[in-house]
């Protein structure tokens, strides 16, 4: 059957939808994308203003791999580890918020709680030995932190919908299925995607530390940096890590706007 | 038809509903009247299977309830609650078309019967259609809950105190709405409310409960005059209870075949008790009676009032 929720449906909404009110040329998204856009592929091209502030660095660029190579390999780490604890997150936090799994939702939360006080680089220390050296455990280590805000943020969404709409929904005859899918996801789904926003947000960051267990990261000039004491590689890698998170987070920021259900008032 | 039939339903060890047995007929809109916990929200919450019963059977349209799937028996069966349960990320023309939808009905069937539906409760398709629920008022919410209920055109509907949360002039005008709508579709309503004046004004069954058990089941008048019990008697106001008789007994009943007296005359179809208010307002003890057509039809008196 096809989906009950019209937003799934195509024709009339369309002209409902709400426009942006920032045009595409004020917005901060498009600028600082196009700033990492620039200094991703342009970074070598800063090779004499590194050289004039830094003469005694040489190269001034770091150099073992292209800017491009480590973004697409950080990248990829972050979108397997996040896509991976965006699904689990979810199906777990649905699972909890069942009557069936009501009885695990403790447990479920302290193992939460639990795993947000371990430190992202003990979680790499503690991985390494089972996974050995390389994107492996940078990966595990990214999914288990960002396991826990998707997961929290996906149970207080789902459990932040109003008992009588649930009521309604099941005495006008909408299946369990039916209701978590057209009902309960599509109303908790601005609370899951801050969720899924901070989760990824945090896990840019972390991703970097990878590169201390072998993975190729924008974190590597960084590392680099620091054990040959070459200023310009730390401050080359840290300027496109912190960029590379800015430009996701004001992208999530405007996949919020754009989901919020034209129903409920303002987002908070 | 519905046919409860000693059903019983226990929440660790508690009787909420005890041995209750019920018949409502086709047609009847059936109030289910009692203070709170006695137990009726959950016999309505049986009938469509949203709460399963411990024993015994209810019937809808002499079918054994528990032989139906619960989705297929709800999408029979319209369902209005009070806090109306809108879902908020759909329009008000989605919300209405929920249970024709899942049915499977067709695109222009189900756009022409939101249509007929907002204009059954006097909303502007046109104005209405498009909107999300929290853009409406209190009582159009509530309009849109119940519109939303009927939808799929089931034969009974129930409502769990659907008027409760909205400010008393509102409640008004949707009581006048659901006689209305109850008298031009025929549908069996099962109405749940604590409010004994609700009741009296809309049911043409009254079915009293007291801690799970049916303490009266009757016509309004009669649960008026012959309360079977205390608890009925204090239920329906006591001395009270006089001035709920007049307003469920028209003034055709009492009027004299008399000379007409002096004033304003008063409708042989108007209640005693707007008899009274009349009388009381014009500081006099008769007034004259006239029929649909307007012709005298004899005087009413205080002394009438009271026989």
């Amino acid at each position: 059957m096809a989906a009950l929720d019209p937003r799934f449906r195509g024709g009339d909404e369309r002209r409902e939808r709400r426009v942006n009110p920032t045009p595409i040329l004020k917005s901060p998204l498009l600028w600082t994308a196009v700033l990492f856009a620039a200094l991703l592929f342009g970074m070598p091209l800063l090779a004499p203003l590194f050289r004039w502030a830094f003469p005694q660095v040489q190269p001034p660029v770091f150099s073992r791999g292209s800017f491009v190579e480590l973004f697409l390999s950080h990248a990829g780490m972050v979108l397997v580890a996040s896509l991976a604890a965006t699904v689990i997150g979810i199906a777990l936090a649905v699972f909890a918020t069942r009557p069936a799994g009501r009885d695990f939702r403790a447990l479920i939360d302290t193992l939460a709680t639990v795993g947000q006080t371990f430190p992202p680089a003990a979680v790499l220390a503690l991985a390494v030995p089972a996974l050995g050296f390389g994107p492996r455990p940078t990966i595990v280590a990214l999914f288990l932190y960002g396991l826990l805000p998707i997961l929290g943020n996906a149970i207080a969404g789902l459990e932040a919908v109003p008992a009588a709409v649930l009521d309604a929904a099941e005495g006008v005859g909408l299946s369990a299925w039916q209701r978590l899918r057209d009902i309960e996801l599509p109303l908790a789904a601005p609370v899951i995607l801050a969720g899924v926003r901070v989760s990824v947000t945090i896990a840019i960051g972390t991703a970097a530390i990878g590169s201390t267990v072998g993975a190729l990261t924008l974190g590597t000039p960084i590392f680099d940096g620091l054990a040959g004491n070459k200023l310009p590689f730390v401050i080359q890698g840290a300027v496109l890590t912190a960029l590379f998170a800015i430009v996701t987070d004001l992208g999530f920021a405007s996949l919020q706007r754009r989901l919020q259900p034209p129903g409920a008032p303002s987002p908070a | 038809m519905i046919e409860i039939d000693r059903v019983t339903k226990t929440y660790g060890g508690r009787r909420v509903v005890d041995d209750l047995s019920l018949t409502i007929p086709d047609g009847a809109l059936c109030v289910l009247l009692g203070p709170s916990g006695c137990g009726k929200s959950t016999t309505l919450r049986m009938i469509n299977r949203l709460i399963p019963f411990d024993a015994g059977e209810i019937r809808v349209q002499g079918e054994d309830i528990r032989n139906v799937p619960p989705e297929e028996l709800r999408r029979r069966i319209g369902y209005a609650i009070q806090s109306t349960g809108l879902f908020p990320h759909w329009r008000v023309e989605d919300n209405i078309a929920t249970v024709p939808r899942l049915l499977g009905w067709s695109h222009q069937r189900v756009r022409d019967r939101v249509t007929e539906l907002l204009e059954l409760f006097r909303l502007d398709p046109e104005t209405y259609r498009h909107k999300y629920p929290h853009q409406l008022s209190g009582g159009e919410q509530q309009r849109v809950g119940v519109a939303r209920a009927l939808a799929a055109d089931p034969d009974v509907l129930l409502m769990d105190e659907p008027f409760a949360a909205v400010d008393p002039l509102v409640r008004d005008a949707l009581q006048g709405e659901i006689a209305r709508i109850h008298r031009a579709t025929g549908k069996t309503i099962v109405f749940v409310t604590h409010d004994i004046d609700e009741a009296l004004r809309l049911a043409t069954v009254i079915a009293i409960m007291e801690r799970g058990r049916l303490a009266q089941s009757g016509e309004p008048l009669d649960l008026v005059e012959r309360p079977a019990s205390d608890f009925v008697r204090d239920f329906v106001g006591n001395e009270a209870a006089g001035l709920k008789s007049l307003a469920l007994r028209k003034v055709s009943e009492r009027a004299q075949p008399a000379d007409s007296a002096a004033g304003e005359p008063i409708s042989a179809a108007a209640s005693l008790r707007d008899a009274f208010a009349a009388m009381t307002a014009r500081h006099t003890d008769r007034l004259p009676v006239i029929d649909e057509s307007g012709r005298p039809a004899g005087v009413i008196t205080l002394a009438d009032l009271v026989r």
